[in-house]
């Protein structure tokens, strides 16, 4: 399946481009952050303190899509232990945050966290040392994620595993370690995870500042993590991806190695990956071992596919809209959907209520998560951005994409 | 199958063994797809290599470029490098080119990038990703596009040209990355008389700068190479020769009408 926008291969750092990623920056990095600081918080357009860090959640979600869709949507490689790589990085930021806590603990101690305490630890684990250095913190987000990717991906790679089958031992790898960090004695606070952090570099991760501080970061991360996998996807490296993706042993017959191409950016996919993680952690304000649930990794492709497999900006969107959704039908919802039946019928009937009360619930959200994504697989395969494409809605004035892209819609009706 | 009869070659100036096979033997189950094949390419050769359904072309191919490894054997290449031991992507490097059975080309790909990616260049991983357009390069890639016939289609997905167009957007990726030994798989199945008359004549002109193997079922086209001519069956060779030599072979008249 060709993708509209994999063929306008160069000329992509034209100033259109940069016009189009600057005024996106300045929205995310410099319009919000004025909304939520500079106006009344009465005014009907301030963003309130609450939505900031939910907004730095949705970014983060962008970075770990745009990580997935650099793997999946360019080399076919489908990951589905990306989670597993978000959820190391997480717990990298979470072990330096549960360090700064010191005294303040319930349990006052100055060098062991609280669970540790709880569970009669009497020192430190070895693998607990340095992370009260914010230096050796970041280098541990790089470095753990991106060994680990590193290793697992040189077996699986060199072995040749590929398609369904590496998607099923990545999910395995997850779902390991889910099991590992469940326990107890593995010393990163088990089911409980990392929680009830105090500060962050010296600010209190409580504070609006510190807040819109990281929500700030994130969007950084965001547009250098979009730069990385744009400048790797238009470089040759990145058609060599692609050319592995539809004829893998033609490439091999070329005289590139398939295995050190797919090693190298899917160890940068996962460095992305847990970036995302170690930025969304002090957002949230907590790391359990759910977040390697073999479930995440999968909506993590969900987001990817419904935004737009092989585009990277359809990632990042995907992965906004589908968590905007995803907090407005269980959190907002089933209020403003009964208010839409009745609008639409005059007046709510008692079995559309049961209905709709029945669906739209947030234990139901799976159901409704996988309907979206068959749907999306079937009616409009190149996802957001492609149906984007096919209305023409981004075509800028001007600055039409180059002839093969006319052909493109044909074939996505031909296959719809 | 060791009683392979061949035709003495007439005589001409020793030239040195390109590629070397000896008693190579690969099973599949029980099944040998090569028995105890031996064959020799000198260098600067064409050659062609006919038989049956099942004879054991493609798997011959295979051994030689990396994808299978033989069960016994040996394979060598300019006298002193062992493909057994190396894989694909160092056989290619090698000087070792493939053209597949079926035309397969990057069609996701436009054809420029297709021959871009072939064009003879630094294949390490990390100098891609910062590799930058020459107009060198650019220059050598407009020539092929022009040899091949495919100049217009520049910048069009490689998915959408025609069957025909593929085959020969292959034979240019092969071209244009310079290789020593070429091996063509079928490189006329599927095209039109008069698409094979050209492919034809582009194999004749690319062999002279380098050695050719061209595996192909269409007898017209094999004759029309003029090249000498090696019959497989069961995995090994059956007879060697001229075209006439070998189509007035009874084994080879046994093996094609009737068993």
């Amino acid at each position: 399946m060709a993708d509209a926008t994999q063929i306008d291969t160069r000329g992509a750092w034209g100033p259109g481009f940069w016009l189009k990623f600057a005024a996106t920056g300045l929205v995310l990095a410099v319009i919000v952050p004025a909304l939520n600081r500079g106006v009344s918080p009465n005014w009907f357009i301030a963003v309130p303190d609450y939505i900031v860090p939910l907004l730095g959640k949705y970014l983060c979600y962008a970075i770990l899509a745009l990580s997935l869709d650099l793997i999946w949507g360019y080399a076919g490689i489908l990951s589905l232990g990306q989670g597993a790589f978000f959820a190391l990085g997480g717990y990298c930021m979470g072990m330096y945050l549960m360090r700064q806590i010191g005294t303040r603990g319930v349990y006052q101690n100055p060098v062991l966290p609280d669970f540790m305490v709880f569970l009669q630890y009497k020192e430190l684990p070895w693998f607990w040392y340095g992370f009260d250095h914010f230096a050796w913190a970041l280098l541990m987000i790089v470095l753990v994620p991106g060994l680990l990717a590193f290793v697992f991906g040189w077996l699986a790679f060199r072995s040749r595993v590929s398609g369904v089958y590496l998607s099923i031992i990545t999910q395995a790898m997850t779902y390991a370690l889910l099991l590992a960090f469940f326990r107890n004695d593995m010393g990163f606070g088990g089911n409980n995870g990392l929680t009830d952090y105090k500060d962050i570099i010296g600010w209190d991760v409580h504070s609006p500042g510190t807040r819109l501080g990281l929500y700030i970061a994130s969007v950084v991360g965001l547009g250098a993590a979009y730069l990385l996998c744009r400048y790797i996807t238009r470089s040759k490296l990145g058609r060599v991806l692609m050319a592995l993706r539809d004829a893998e042993s033609r490439v091999r017959f070329l005289g590139y190695s398939a295995t050190n191409a797919k090693l190298l950016v899917f160890t940068v996919s996962a460095v992305l990956a847990g970036i995302a993680g170690a930025l969304y952690v002090p957002q949230v304000g907590i790391i359990n071992p759910s977040e390697f649930s073999p479930g995440n990794s999968i909506e993590i492709a969900i987001w990817v596919s419904v935004g737009g497999r092989g585009t990277l900006v359809g990632a990042a969107i995907g992965a906004v809209l589908v968590n905007l959704a995803k907090s407005w039908l269980t959190a907002v919802q089933p209020e403003s959907w009964l208010f839409l039946v009745s609008w639409l019928h005059g007046s709510a009937h008692d079995a559309g209520e049961w209905l709709i009360r029945g669906i739209f619930r947030a234990e139901n959200w799976q159901f409704i998560l996988g309907a979206l994504f068959i749907g999306m697989t079937l009616l409009f395969p190149q996802g957001i951005v492609g149906l984007a494409h096919r209305f023409h809605w981004l075509r800028w004035r001007g600055r039409a994409a180059p002839p093969p892209v006319d052909d493109k819609p044909i074939a996505a009706e031909e296959q719809a | 199958m060791s009683d392979a009869s061949t035709e003495l070659a007439e005589p001409r100036p020793a030239r040195d063994v390109l590629l070397y096979l000896n008693g190579v033997t690969v099973s599949f189950d029980g099944f040998k797809a090569l028995n105890d094949l031996s064959l020799i390419v000198e260098d600067g050769e064409l050659r062609t290599i006919i038989g049956p359904n099942g004879a054991g072309k493609t798997t011959m191919m295979d051994v030689v470029t990396g994808k299978t490894r033989p069960d016994t054997g040996e394979v060598f290449f300019r006298g002193n490098e062992d493909l057994t031991r190396l894989d694909e992507a160092a056989i290619a490097n090698l000087g070792i080119g493939r053209k597949f059975q079926r035309p397969t080309v990057f069609e996701n790909l436009t054809v420029f990038d297709n021959l871009d990616l072939s064009l003879a260049d630094t294949r390490s991983t990390w100098r891609t990703l910062f590799a930058r357009q020459t107009p060198e390069r650019r220059e050598r890639i407009e020539a092929t596009l022009s040899r091949i016939g495919l100049s217009a289609q520049s910048g069009s997905l490689a998915g959408a040209l025609s069957h025909g167009q593929k085959q020969w957007l292959e034979i240019g990726m092969l071209l244009i990355h310079d290789r020593q030994l070429l091996l063509l798989d079928e490189p006329v199945a599927g095209l039109t008389d008069r698409e094979t008359e050209e492919t034809a004549a582009l194999i004749l002109d690319l062999a002279r700068d380098r050695t050719i193997v061209v595996v192909e079922h269409d007898m017209a086209f094999v004759r029309s190479l003029g090249a000498r001519v090696t019959v497989l069956h069961e995995g090994s060779v059956l007879a060697e020769g001229s075209i006439d030599y070998v189509q007035n072979h009874p084994r080879v008249i046994e093996v094609y009408l009737g068993r």
